[in-house]
């Protein structure tokens, strides 16, 4: 009976294996890095890599729907429609590196969004460009990614670079606001921390005074020794904290309750540019500055987006970079559409023809901006506007 | 003999020397602190303020830890997630409806009622539940499985509200009538720090005449005491350990309602640095005493406030608050090398150790 | 007799809505629409339908059990009521979502949900499909339980084992493209899901094996018994022939992606082979053992690392004893203020050191040396030979040669002099004490073995990502060691890999759990711990103590754990 089945077993193994060989196409495949081939009617896959587990989910989870929605408004590209394989990066080096290993391990996935975490894109995009795959990270922003001297050549992002972020609020700070004394407080992320810094170091290449730069932990919910410490080193006129909205909510709420800081300016980055963040900070952030990408967005794709989101999810978006993620996975899109070539229904995509089309991405109508990547990698809109929040919203006020 | 005596010797002049320099460094950094002109009486004042009212929190929700493990000398981990349930099931039900309503603004003080209830009732089913299905089948158990069922428990139940209320941050309406501040003493005190301290007050007191007056408080000491004695006694002893899992996660719930007060927004992962913060308090008040958590509780509380500012900066370190746990952790170690049975701890029969 | 019906009544009722407890709160976290897409056969079955409707299944099953002690005619019927009323809470969940928003308190409770719930019908008729579905359910389930065992058996493990390999067919797809090419797969699979055909040849062969294993199984098993000295030495020389064979060759057959996992599988069944030193050879609860990982990691990122942060720039191979001195002498300075402190204050204090080491290793008070927030990057991968160890499939055999040397090294310390002592500690300290052992020497040694294991591995864990940040050397990496450990069973070896395996291979290979991934790691440690709570391989000392104890104090444990 067994061994009765076991043959059965070979012989369709076999027979399958034969079926392989005849079904070859004529398409010949003269990609530096090789081919993904699709089968007629096959989906094209794209992963994510991003951080779905642990305490900083909510970045992560909300770049994947970010994805999600991107996929779904694309809908298909020359008759294949687009599957996501998405993957956990842990925000942690090792967890980057699995999930990069992982993907690498699909021959089948042609490019992805990813990672989250600065520290997981580190070792990842070591393991995606050595396989040949690409990958576009919507939220890393740690400038050593994009280094000259240390950028994998598989890696772009369409995150702003700390330096490029960091600068424009410490300019917008000294020039717009005329403010000559800031701190500065981080949470021990490497995003948070150099964003923190770079803002730190242009606003005293200003001619302003940093005189507090210090750091809170994350999960840390008692913000008020050290707003009384900030508070006793000057006050400052201005306190930039580029964090995230758990630990946000908590500084800017309990700001409001140091009497020393009622007049000072309040400032945060992107990590707390979200409909989550605005409720975190209640009535306390009114009239609160945050640096970020241009989200007044223009054009009414950012409003279908919007709407498409809350539809699917339920909520308003948790985070951020759901439209760095988003505009990501259109950038992948448009260059599959670009480079791939159609095999009588088959889809063939070079991958060192998608890597090349993304690089030189121009002009790229984003949600975020107008996209364009440099030779390292780095794709955002270089501009970055500065919005005050007035009556519950964002509003743009610079440029 | 002789060796050994020699080596105990040695090895206690280490401990000391050990304990010396730290104390050595604490010492330092305050003459230093100070000496340091940013900061005046007032401020150190506010500080310690502040520290008494999360130190508060901690005591209350070391509490939970203390008792559990008088009674049972384990280590309940998911205590932490006992304090997260109440708060976050109190908010999204209670909190945010009465808010939407309007009723949260005209009737504060029930509506702060009907909060502590629910969250005190929730932390309290769900430690009895936790306690039925991951301790109770381990009572015989070599000591160090329920510790890890009790870490089962508690990813499982941040995952499981993660799954529940989302992964966002949750905010929490604010209350009018505690905004601001009040002139007590000199000092301009955060009126909801002050309620934090007037109700942590109140519950410990409550607390104790419960444990040391009634008879469920004697049956839960006589527990603690000898368990099968106390069953020779006729005290049902099973009921009774559930009944000190319910009373800990009470005063988790009520550490709860303060905690979404004072700060006003509430996440799944709340609950696992203050349950950390919590242990560490009861292990340095001395474990298994109530009064020992709730001053354990309120000395890491203030260390942690002051101490950055205080000993920290005095030792120009930089991002001194970035280090406040350090203090906390090498307050503790401190606290051991002198005093291994904590502050107020009894020293334990060796076997209970 | 009519009372013990209706009590029996109650309890089935009672099993029935626990049942649907479960099912409902696994739609409530969102795991049943999540899930709903993940096909385990395609178009058959979702794992999302098995988060549903298991619980019904397994207390029905559970009810046909009870009953059928008392009474042999009621089981079916019983087992009908377990599902019928498992559909209540479920069926109030809709009717509750149709009607009011409980979305804005529950996300996930969403118009998805309720479409699954109903099978995509009017809430109403949905409803009731939905009532007749538990309850054919309950019934199947409890007819199961009445099956002969020798019928039932087979069923249950072909159904089982089928979904479990639907489950994993995305690794497995993997693995067999890679081996047989897309075409074969894609008659295999659909998707990630399995064929029909193939899971139908599945369940007859996994169902077919059992019988055949039930009917012969014994006789197998008598053939390969050894019957004399001698032979059993020669099978144990074949036994360590073919495993050496074997993980030499391992990563050919598991190819990159599972070969990274094997790695971070080895890398902490290294540092559960430290930890078991102190904490199952010496019974000292350590809950910072990161400390020491953390020390080994950032001594090798120091050492070898080209950016500017790196010192030295030397080889792996030169740094590897430089790591491992580092973090022993690291083990024993913060072993010393722990001397005096037994059980669970030594549990604490040494939390304290793990997270000590790691607040200061993220602190800008150590930035210009360590890095800070942005860690170290460009450290070194080993080069042997001239061939720089890159992918995971070579740097497996740098990391199995440690984890080879370690198990060796333990192995040796157990059965020495030094590894009695250790035990002696840990039964009774002062009994120790009095023997003429010297605390403080036994003690800082295991603290020091156990930190230089612990430090190897950091040092290697470190190499394998070529940049290392402080948020990887958090409270979790020590939890995760300690529950290892425990759940392979203290103080053995092999339970250590055990116990790795199925804490740290198992949720690597479950990724797409993704946001569940720690519920389940959390549920998992509470069922096995419930389950065995010795541990998986237990080692033989342990094993016979832990059995006299039970006898001796409680024989319903014996009982509920046979």
């Amino acid at each position: 009976m067994v061994k009765k089945l076991l043959l059965t077993l070979a012989i369709f193994v076999i027979a399958s294996l034969a079926l392989v060989a005849c079904g070859g196409s004529e398409f010949v495949c003269e990609d530096a890095l090789g081919c993904v081939t699709y089968e007629k009617g096959d989906p094209i896959r794209i992963a994510s890599a991003l951080v779905i587990s642990g305490p900083n989910t909510d970045l992560g989870t909300d770049s994947q729907y970010g994805v999600e929605i991107a996929i779904d408004f694309q809908q298909e590209i020359m008759g294949h429609p687009i599957e996501l394989q998405a993957e956990d990066d842990g925000c942690s080096a090792e967890g980057g590196q699995t999930a990069g290993q992982k993907i690498v391990a699909d021959p089948s996935i042609v490019a992805v969004v990813g990672t989250s975490c600065s520290g997981a894109g580190v070792p990842m995009s070591k393991v995606i460009s050595e396989a040949g795959y690409t990958m576009i990270s919507p939220s890393n922003t740690a400038p050593s990614l994009t280094d000259p001297a240390l950028h994998e050549a598989g890696y772009l992002r369409t995150a702003h670079n700390d330096k490029v972020q960091g600068k424009a609020m410490a300019d917008y700070a000294y020039n717009v606001l005329g403010v000559r004394s800031a701190a500065a407080i981080h949470d021990g992320d490497p995003y948070t921390e150099g964003l923190a810094r770079v803002f730190a170091d242009s606003f005293e290449a200003l001619g302003g005074t940093i005189v507090e730069f210090t750091a809170v932990n994350k999960g840390d919910t008692d913000m008020l020794p050290v707003l009384n410490a900030v508070a006793a080193a000057g006050p400052p006129e201005f306190i930039y904290y580029p964090v995230f909205t758990a630990e946000g909510g908590f500084l800017t709420k309990q700001a409001k309750e140091v009497p020393a800081l009622q007049n000072t300016i309040l400032a945060a980055a992107d990590g707390m540019i979200s409909d989550a963040a605005i409720e975190a900070v209640g009535d306390a952030g009114e009239g609160m500055y945050f640096s970020g990408p241009d989200l007044s967005f223009s054009g009414d794709t950012y409003e279908k987006f919007i709407a498409k989101y809350e539809e699917k999810y339920g909520k308003k978006p948790i985070s951020v970079f759901h439209a760095h993620a988003f505009d990501a996975a259109n950038m992948i899109f448009a260059c599959i559409e670009k480079v791939g070539v159609d095999d009588n229904g088959a889809l063939h995509i070079g991958r060192q023809a998608l890597r090349d089309c993304l690089f030189a991405t121009k002009d790229f109508q984003g949600i975020t901006g107008n996209l364009t990547c440099d030779q390292y990698g780095d794709c955002a809109d270089p501009k970055i506007s500065v919005s005050q929040l007035q009556n519950g919203a964002y509003v743009r006020l610079w440029p | 003999m002789r060796r050994r005596f020699q080596n105990v010797n040695f090895i206690d002049i280490v401990l000391w020397a050990m304990g010396l320099g730290i104390l050595f460094l604490f010492i330092w950094g305050t003459i230093k602190g100070l000496q340091n002109p940013k900061y005046g009486p007032s401020d150190y004042a506010n500080f310690v303020v502040l520290g008494i009212a999360q130190g508060s929190m901690y005591a209350l929700i070391a509490i939970g830890y203390t008792l559990v493990y008088g009674v049972l000398f384990m280590i309940n981990f998911a205590h932490g997630e006992f304090f997260m349930v109440g708060a976050m099931t109190s908010t999204v039900f209670i909190a945010i409806p009465l808010n939407e309503t309007g009723f949260f603004d005209r009737q504060p003080l029930i509506s702060l009622l009907l909060i502590m209830i629910v969250a005190m009732s929730t932390s309290m089913s769900i430690a009895v539940l936790t306690e039925r299905i991951a301790y109770k089948p381990l009572r015989k158990a070599p000591r160090l499985v329920p510790l890890i069922t009790a870490i089962g428990a508690s990813f499982f139940w941040q995952y499981f509200f993660r799954g529940l209320f989302g992964s966002q941050v949750i905010s929490f309406p604010e209350f009018a009538a505690l905004k601001g501040s009040l002139s007590l003493f000199g000092l301009e005190i955060l009126k909801s720090r002050l309620l934090v301290i007037i109700v942590t007050i109140v519950m410990l007191i409550g607390l104790q005449l419960f444990i040391m007056r009634t008879k469920t408080g004697k049956a839960i000491r006589a527990v603690a005491e000898d368990k099968d004695v106390a069953a020779l006694m006729g005290i049902d002893v099973d009921r009774t350990i559930t009944i000190t899992f319910a009373t800990g996660a009470a005063m988790a719930g009520v550490a709860a309602v303060l905690y979404t007060v004072v700060f006003r927004q509430v996440h799944y992962f709340m609950g696992f640095f203050p349950g950390l913060k919590a242990f560490t308090a009861a292990v340095l008040g001395g474990i298994g005493s109530i009064p020992g958590a709730a001053i354990g509780g309120l000395l890491l509380g203030i260390f942690e406030s002051v101490g950055p500012s205080l000993f920290l900066e005095g030792l120009h370190i930089p991002a001194a608050h970035q280090l406040k746990d350090v203090i906390a952790f090498t307050m503790l170690v401190l606290v051991l090398i002198f005093r291994p049975q904590g502050i107020v701890g009894e020293r334990l029969s060796e076997k209970k150790a | 007799m009519t009372k013990t019906t209706s009590q029996m009544l109650k309890e089935v009722i009672k099993l029935g809505l626990i049942a649907g407890l479960i099912s409902l709160s696994l739609s409530v976290i969102g795991m049943v629409e999540l899930f709903s897409k993940r096909e385990l056969i395609a178009g058959i079955i979702s794992l999302g339908q098995v988060f549903l409707f298991a619980p019904p299944i397994a207390l029905g099953f559970m009810a046909a059990q009870k009953v059928a002690k008392e009474k042999k005619n009621l089981p079916l019927i019983f087992g009908a009521i377990t599902g019928f009323f498992a559909a209540i809470p479920l069926i109030i969940l809709i009717i509750l979502e149709s009607n009011f928003d409980l979305r804005q308190f529950l996300p996930n409770v969403s118009p998805a949900l309720v479409d699954i719930l109903t099978f995509s019908l009017d809430p109403i008729i949905g409803s009731l499909v939905l009532l007749v579905v538990t309850t054919v359910l309950g019934l199947a389930a409890a007819g199961m339980y009445l099956l002969p065992k020798h019928i039932q058996k087979p069923l249950a493990n072909g159904i089982i084992y089928t979904l479990v390999i639907g489950l994993f067919s995305e690794n497995l797809s993997e693995r067999l493209r890679s081996f047989f090419g897309v075409g074969f797969v894609k008659i295999l699979f659909d998707g990630k899901a399995l064929n029909v055909v193939t899971a139908i040849i599945l369940f007859i062969l996994i169902v077919v094996l059992t019988v055949w294993w039930t009917r012969q199984g014994e006789s197998v098993k008598a053939r390969f018994t050894p019957k004399s000295a001698q032979e059993q030495k020669r099978n144990r020389r074949i036994t360590l022939g073919a495993g050496v064979v074997f993980l030499l060759f391992l990563p050919l057959l598991l190819g990159t992606y599972l070969s990274e996992v094997t790695n971070n599988v080895l890398i902490y069944v290294l540092m559960g082979f430290g930890l078991n030193i102190v904490v199952g050879f010496a019974g000292l609860l350590d809950l910072g053992y990161v400390a020491f990982f953390a020390f080994g990691a950032y001594t090798m990122a120091i050492l070898t690392s080209t950016s500017d942060l790196g010192v030295a720039g030397i080889s792996f191979w030169l740094a590897l004893p430089i790591c491992v001195l580092v973090a022993v002498t690291a083990g024993v300075i913060l072993g010393v203020p722990v001397l005096r402190m037994r059980g669970d204050y030594l549990a604490i204090v040494t939390l304290g050191f793990g997270e000590i080491i790691r607040i200061l290793a993220l602190s800008d008070l150590l930035k210009p040396y360590i890095g800070g927030a942005q860690g170290i990057l460009q450290i070194n991968k080993p080069i042997i030979f001239g061939i720089d160890l890159i992918k995971p499939d070579q740097f497996y055999y740098v990391v199995l040669t440690g984890v080879l040397i370690a198990a060796f090294v333990s192995w040796r310390l157990s059965e020495s002099r030094l590894g009695r002592q250790w035990m002696a500690l840990r039964e009774d300290e002062d009994v120790a004490e009095a023997m003429g052992i010297n605390l403080v020497a036994t003690k800082l040694l295991a603290f020091g073995i156990g930190a230089g294991f612990s430090g190897l591995s950091g040092a290697i864990f470190a190499s394998k990502l070529t940049s290392i940040f402080p948020h990887s050397f958090n409270l979790l990496v020590s939890i995760n060691v300690l529950c290892l450990i425990i759940v392979g069973g203290m103080g053995s070896l092999p339970g250590v890999v055990v116990g790795a395996l199925i804490l740290v291979g198992l949720p690597e290979l479950l990724r797409e759990f993704a946001e569940y991934r720690m519920l389940m790691y959390g549920a998992l440690l509470i069922v096995m711990m419930l389950s065995k709570p010795e541990g998986f391989w237990p080692s033989p000392v342990r094993k016979r103590e832990l059995l006299a104890f039970k006898e001796q104090n409680d024989p319903t444990v014996v009982q509920e754990e046979g």
